[in-house]
């Protein structure tokens, strides 16, 4: 293990590189099955075919994206053990439930009726053929569920104790990490988060059309349904935003504290609107934080602690273990010195332990195994040789979580602009400009939605579960130059596969502006 | 005591339901199998039909190995972190196979895929024959052993801290093993006489097509079963290793005295090995039999399901090391905690209702033989 950090590296690069791949997919399939079960639901309503043919548009759609989010999932699952061997065996005992679950109530859900849903036209009923477009949207939501709590588990770890005689951790209270707050806030965040991305993605794709002067009554229609999930999408992915922030200040401080590149914090903390940050900050030194910034005053207290005056800890504080609660008396003091310190006394009686009971002797066994608790909350940190080390890299968690921020702010006005000219001027629409900014925001909802992921992933580094085990102890006993020819690999397959994609649906969008008016001659007239 | 007879119990229950779910996959490698034989196919019509056939498949085999992956992780996380990480290559190539089939139902005829039908033909080809010949392999570590360590207290040494380590060729020596690449290639061909049968079961308009099918079946099922028969000897006279007291020490026919001392096994292995007989010999010698998936599959699940037990049950342990047999892994040393395996039993209740509503699904779509006519008229069509 002589590169030990170059495996790590590799291994990180290797995992990011597969998640950030796999949700480029998958945001759209929860978002667009959505769609589709509503557009179909309104043509078993009004058995209006001009429905239908845009439920098989979309559907057509659907369908090559899912394909694309199948091949990257299926990898991610299975590099927990390829990648993170000791991570599998440290927590498998809690983090291989949901995956299990996931499977059994999920994946066949969504692969026994997506099948119904693309062959089952003419073999089932309509009813069927609806419920089976219905559950396998239902099916990927499960499947999002089930993967949100495994994660918001290695961000918050609930329900769990530690065995010294496995040496490993077991689930003691299934309950506190199925419904964990982080987890179950990350569900919401994230599947809805879909939603906005898979209307911008549908009206953009609409709005193309309208450019066209083609498929107008398909492109108008569907810029209503797809304008109404994005609209609520936004809305309440703001909302769950907001109780992200909440939940990161009390349980990943530090993550907080990247994200807004906040060094020494204060009472009334103002949040950084747009800055640029200093690279030469490091611990220690008077550097200004920010060669330029604009901030709103006491902004981040109230995201972060919903008082105006409350105080919120920077990087500094933190490690120094500084912080107060709303009253300002001082809490949460220990610091990461004095953590690395109970790490340290963590794995000695581990240690102790596993020689104690080797020998028999149960006095020393019994005493080995009071350290341990005493001092088992900080385990990981017994891995750090210094307080640096448990900082995230802040560069890549503030301007992503700043992109994330201004974007999002920025979907809300768009949704909010399109569902006003839908339904009070409805000509803007068909208007060039409108056209083109609808088009040009597809791109927008998907770096906004992968700076999500990387903010919650980077910002939570060096740990892969919060405070008990950091990547470096997560790893598999491969050589660095194993893991990095698989990284290329991966790299090369995905990105052929993702133009493939591309390609294929650019192609079916300009395949379906060539189709015949037949169905919007129906709306248009509807006696035709 | 009475937790450690509860434990064992939940141990042993789950696996029952890996077997099961191993069982069950090996029979959906009928897809694969049917992709095996694309390439080779040059009528465009039965290529047709073969492609679509098999893509209303596909997904369920897809899914069924990803939940026997996180299952096995679920109740013995020990293996999932010693096999995945330690075969890394083997590993590796089988999840490639799998990303590069899940595209291809979809993309292979769609217009801008970029590299052409025929490239995505290959794409089902190989996995078709590779994801068969490497899952074989994958078994067949669980059977004849593979050359690792398991060392629980690694985990304290902050510069090498992982516990279950491998030999470098990771996982390349199991591919080079004769014996389990033979048990990869019985997989292979027991994939390809099941999708000859299931082609047999849903296509009758076509009778070049039934013709031909009907020749592959005989070639590929005479194929199996020689390779059947061998591996069932080298099966039965190999070295196993059982657990007795705190260790663990090699006991050679080890799988055969444990079909002998359970003899409900042997009997459902015998079964299933009938099953399987009777849809090969039905399917080619009785014009009207129709049923041969049923008994296929059947028997399949029955065979596999009972090899599961034979080499999990009975203190054996399941996942040998061929270096270290201290570090091999039993249902007892390698399974979750008892909480866990309780609280993922209570999830498994569900099952028998997930397998009723796919069997349900498959009796509808499949309730109709399949025509030419019928997939040119699909704009789904593969």
């Amino acid at each position: 293990m002589d590169d030990l950090m170059s495996v790590v590296d590799w291994s990180r690069w290797q995992f990011a590189l597969t998640a950030m791949y796999h949700w480029l997919f998958v945001p759209l399939t929860l978002g667009l099955s959505l769609i589709v079960a509503i557009m179909e639901s309104i043509y078993l309503r009004t058995r209006d075919s001009h429905w239908l043919s845009i439920t098989k548009f979309w559907m057509l759609l659907f369908g090559i994206n899912f394909a694309c989010g199948v091949a990257t999932g299926i990898i991610l699952e299975f590099e927990f053990g390829t990648n993170w061997s000791n991570y599998s065996w440290f927590v498998g005992d809690i983090f291989g439930a949901p995956l299990a679950i996931e499977g059994l109530l999920a994946f066949f859900m969504e692969s026994t009726f997506i099948a119904v849903m693309f062959f089952g036209w003419k073999k089932v009923s309509p009813g069927f053929h609806l419920a089976a477009t219905w559950l396998t949207a239902i099916g990927a939501s499960i499947s999002a569920l089930w993967i949100l709590v495994a994660n918001g588990w290695m961000q918050y770890p609930a329900g769990m104790e530690f065995d010294p005689d496995q040496m490993r951790n077991v689930m003691v209270n299934f309950w506190d990490v199925a419904l964990s707050p982080v987890a179950i806030n990350k569900f919401f965040h994230a599947v809805l988060s879909g939603w906005t991305l898979a209307g911008v993605f549908v009206i953009g794709v609409s709005s193309w059309f309208l450019l066209l002067k083609r498929r107008t009554a398909l492109a108008l229609d569907s810029i209503k349904v797809g304008g109404w999930v994005g609209l609520i999408g936004i809305i309440l992915t703001i909302w769950t935003g907001d109780g992200s922030a909440v939940q990161v200040s009390k349980v990943q401080p530090m993550k907080l504290a990247a994200m807004e590149g906040l060094w020494r914090g204060q009472s009334g903390q103002a949040i950084v609107g747009f800055g640029i940050l200093n690279p030469s900050k490091s611990v220690g030194n008077d550097e200004d934080p920010f060669l330029f910034e604009i901030s709103i005053p006491k902004g981040l207290s109230v995201l972060a602690r919903h008082d105006v005056n409350a105080f919120v800890p920077g990087i500094e504080d933190i490690i120094d273990g500084v912080d107060y609660d709303n009253e300002g008396n001082r809490i949460n003091t220990v610091s990461y010195a004095d953590r690395i310190e109970m790490g340290r006394l963590a794995h000695d009686a581990l240690r102790a332990y596993d020689k104690a009971v080797s020998s028999g002797d149960q006095e020393a066994r019994v005493a080995a195994l009071q350290s341990l608790r005493d001092n088992y909350r900080y385990f990981g940190y017994g891995y750090l040789e210094s307080p640096e080390q448990a900082i995230p890299p802040i560069a890549m968690t503030f301007y992503t979580f700043h992109i994330m921020v201004m974007a999002g702010g920025y979907l809300l006005l768009f949704f909010v602009a399109v569902m006003i000219f839908v339904y009070r001027f409805p000509k803007i629409l068909r208007q060039r400009w409108m056209q083109w900014v609808a088009m040009l925001t597809i791109p927008v909802v998907w770096v906004c939605s992968q700076s999500g992921w990387i903010t919650a992933e980077v910002g939570r580094q060096p740990w892969i579960i919060q405070d008990l085990m950091p990547v470096r102890a997560a790893i598999s006993d491969i050589s660095a130059a194993s893991v990095q020819l698989t990284f290329w690999m991966f790299a090369a397959v995905f990105t052929l596969l993702l133009a493939a994609e591309i390609s294929i649906m650019l192609r079916q969008i300009a395949k379906a502006s060539q189709e015949s008016d037949v169905a919007d001659a129906n709306i248009n007239n509807p006696k035709n | 005591m009475e937790m450690d007879h509860t434990l064992y119990i939940l141990q042993s229950y789950w696996w029952l339901l890996i077997s099961v779910l191993g069982a069950l996959l090996v029979f959906m490698l009928f897809v694969q199998g049917g992709q095996s034989m694309l390439l080779c196919t040059r009528d465009h019509t039965s290529q047709t039909l073969m492609v679509n056939l098999l893509g209303r498949k596909w997904e369920l085999t897809f899914t069924t190995l990803v939940v026997f992956g996180g299952a096995f992780f679920a109740s013995f996380p020990l293996f999932y972190s010693t096999s995945f990480g330690g075969a890394y290559w083997l590993w590796m190539l089988i999840l490639f196979s799998f990303i590069i089939q899940a595209v291809s139902y979809e993309f292979r005829r769609k217009a801008g895929n970029l590299y052409g039908t025929r490239t995505y033909d290959w794409f089902l080809f190989i996995n078709g024959t590779l994801g068969c010949l490497l899952l074989g392999v994958a078994v067949g570590t669980m059977i004849f052993g593979a050359e690792f360590t398991v060392t629980k207290s690694n985990i304290l040494d902050a510069g090498a801290p992982v516990i279950s380590q491998w030999v470098p060729t990771h996982g390349l020596e199991a591919i080079a093993s004769w014996r389990n690449l033979l048990l990869g290639v019985m997989v292979l061909f027991l994939a390809r006489t099941t999708a000859d049968i299931y082609f047999l079961a849903n296509v009758e308009h076509d009778r070049n097509f039934v013709v031909s099918t009907r020749r592959r079946l005989l070639i590929d099922s005479m194929v199996f079963v020689v390779l059947f028969l061998l591996f069932v000897f080298v099966f039965l006279t190999a070295t196993g290793y059982r657990a007795s007291g705190s260790k663990i020490i090699p006991e050679p026919y080890l799988y055969w005295t444990n079909f002998l001392e359970m003899w409900w096994a042997a009997t459902l292995f015998l079964l299933g090995v009938a099953g399987v007989l009777v849809a090969i010999g039905g399917t080619l010698f009785v014009p009207k039999f129709r049923h041969g998936m049923w008994y296929i599959g059947v028997g399949t699940v029955l065979v596999v399901m009972t090899l599961f037990w034979v080499i999990g049950y009975n203190d054996t342990a399941y996942y040998p090391s061929l270096i270290d047999p201290s570090s091999s892994l039993t249902i007892s040393n390698s399974s979750s905690s008892r909480f866990t395996l309780e609280v993922m039993s209570w999830v498994s209740v569900i099952t028998p209702f997930v397998l009723a509503y796919i069997a349900y699904v498959w009796y509808k779509m499949d309730r109709k033989p399949i025509t030419p006519a019928e997939v040119s008229a699909d704009d789904h069509a593969y």
